[in-house]
């Protein structure tokens, strides 16, 4: 079946819906918390960002990481009195996913300020999913996979198709370590070399230590409302241009290919809606749960070819001031946060700050009117949800 | 670096939708699916055809041999080393599963490799795969 895209029957989120409030908890760790009082913590810090107050909040969104049961026990912690809520769940993805599906019910007229949250304290109390009665889980629980090991098999089979070397993922890291240098907060402040990334310990083949995202306690929220909620506020406008989201799996087993992410059905999808392409892209952020998912979603995105990644990301082109496509100006999963193993939340906040003009000095990038942020959640060997958003300041 | 054997992964636990994978599998035969309507094989099997939705779906007995579309070995935590694959049967489909009993260092991607069912504690045994002569 043939199917007309909605935006151009004139149903599009762009631009009818703004970013006003964004919030990154400080902490990376926190044992002397709960989780929902992170949560809490959050949607406070992101309503005092915004100048909104919690009786303003009509829609509530949330992921896995929020305790109880698909929001409801976190609005009602929260003391939110909503008239959406949306749960959706697709791993550290979810939060990029949450802002387009919040510009959905805005543009439909079912909230005007919408609430995403996510928090969490990894480092703090056991933290893990059961495979419980997922329809894999007889034919694989007993695999022993691990983030590690599921990526580390994009890696190789990446290495194996394209020549993709070591020293090219490592240079994501190098990266990423030169913009978390001027983040108080981030959780790896000092700057590594390609050759510290080539001597840390080998975790799974061919990812090693420094090729892996933090674990981190923390969380962090957004606000996304209506145009007139956003042009009341003493903000700058950040507006929603374009998004896309998509979920991809082994699907029976059929012409594997774990060089390509979901993000080459998402990516696509938000430029087609913003009518912007990967050249206009003043800033990205690019979920770092590992280097390899950097290079990956670089280039399902379009900004460069497929197997081109390796040379794309190498000699510092992803560094703000030097490189041709500044990332994760605030360290990124990498060296800044990954809270509750989850950096999608945070992939929106720098973006944002970006382009509000409030990164750091030394990070800032010019001008920056039109950002990304891209996200691979749940395991990108096995099964990942993708989403894609395209912001802009107006 | 070899692989220990000391790992002792969890039982399957089999669904009424898979039950005669298992019963093949304590028998040293692996399954597969195969779609009567569009002719394409699937693993992990279901019920209903991931490609055309047909329920007209058949058991199939693999070879048992393949090759490792990708591999990778874990080096750190519990039960480490371990050798996480995927391995592409030649009827068709891909599957997850663990390389055993082998050198690991010498696991390369399309190297030839046959099912090796590894016994469990309490319940059938797991398809896994080790290396065969080129």
């Amino acid at each position: 079946m043939q199917q007309v895209p909605l935006w151009k029957l004139g149903m599009t989120i762009r631009d009818r819906a703004y970013i006003a409030g964004a919030f990154e908890h400080p902490t990376r760790h926190a044992p002397d918390k709960s989780t929902p009082q992170l949560h809490a913590e959050c949607a406070a810090g992101a309503l005092a960002d915004s100048g909104l107050s919690l009786s303003d909040v009509d829609g509530y969104f949330c992921a896995g990481d929020a305790p109880g049961f698909g929001g409801m026990s976190m609005i009602d912690y929260l003391g939110l009195n909503v008239r959406h809520v949306d749960s959706t769940e697709t791993g550290g993805s979810s939060y990029i996913l949450h802002v387009s599906h919040a510009a959905q019910a805005i543009a439909a007229g079912k909230c005007s300020v919408a609430l995403i949250t996510l928090a969490g304290r990894p480092r703090s109390e056991p933290f893990g999913r059961t495979p419980g009665t997922a329809p894999e889980a007889p034919f694989e629980s007993w695999c022993g996979v691990t983030t590690h090991n599921s990526y580390g098999m994009c890696a190789a089979r990446h290495s194996h198709e394209y020549g993709t070397r070591p020293e090219q993922l490592a240079w994501i890291k190098v990266a990423a370590s030169t913009h978390a240098q001027h983040n108080p907060h981030a959780m790896l402040r000092d700057l590594v070399t390609v050759e510290d990334v080539l001597a840390s310990p080998m975790i799974s083949d061919p990812l090693r230590r420094l090729d892996c995202c933090v674990v981190s306690d923390g969380g962090g929220a957004l606000l996304v409302v209506a145009p007139e909620v956003a042009k009341s506020l003493d903000r700058p406008l950040v507006s929603v241009r374009g998004a896309g989201e998509a979920v991809k799996g082994p699907m029976g087993g059929r012409n594997l290919d774990l060089t390509t992410s979901a993000a080459a059905r998402s990516g696509p999808a938000a430029f087609e809606e913003a009518g912007v392409s990967p050249s206009d892209i003043k800033y990205a952020s690019i979920y770092d749960s590992f280097t390899i998912t950097v290079l990956i979603q670089l280039e399902d995105l379009g900004f460069c070819a497929k197997g081109e990644g390796g040379r794309f990301v190498a000699d510092g082109n992803l560094i703000s001031g030097a490189g041709r496509l500044p990332f994760n100006t605030d360290g990124g999963g990498l060296c800044n946060n990954h809270p509750t193993n989850r950096g999608g939340i945070t992939k929106v906040i720098e973006a944002v700050r970006q382009l509000r003009g409030e990164a750091h000095p030394a990070v800032q990038v010019a001008n920056c009117d039109l950002a990304l942020a891209t996200g691979i959640g749940g395991s990108l060997g096995t099964r990942h949800g993708a989403a894609t958003l395209i912001l802009e300041r107006q | 670096m070899t692989d220990s054997s000391s790992r002792k992964p969890p039982s399957p636990a089999p669904t009424p939708e898979n039950e005669p994978f298992w019963a093949a599998a304590a028998e040293g035969t692996l399954l597969i699916k195969r779609c009567r309507s569009c002719g394409n094989a699937h693993y992990y099997p279901r019920a209903i055809c991931p490609y055309c939705f047909s329920t007209d779906t058949a058991w199939q007995a693999s070879k048992g041999e393949g090759e490792i579309y990708s591999v990778s070995v874990m080096r750190r935590g519990a039960n480490a080393p371990y050798a996480l694959a995927y391995v592409t049967l030649d009827e068709g489909p891909s599957m997850l599963t663990n390389i055993t009993g082998c050198d690991f260092d010498a696991l390369r991607i399309g190297q030839r490799v046959a099912v090796r069912f590894l016994s469990t504690d309490a319940g059938p045994p797991l398809p896994m795969f080790a290396p065969i002569g080129d």
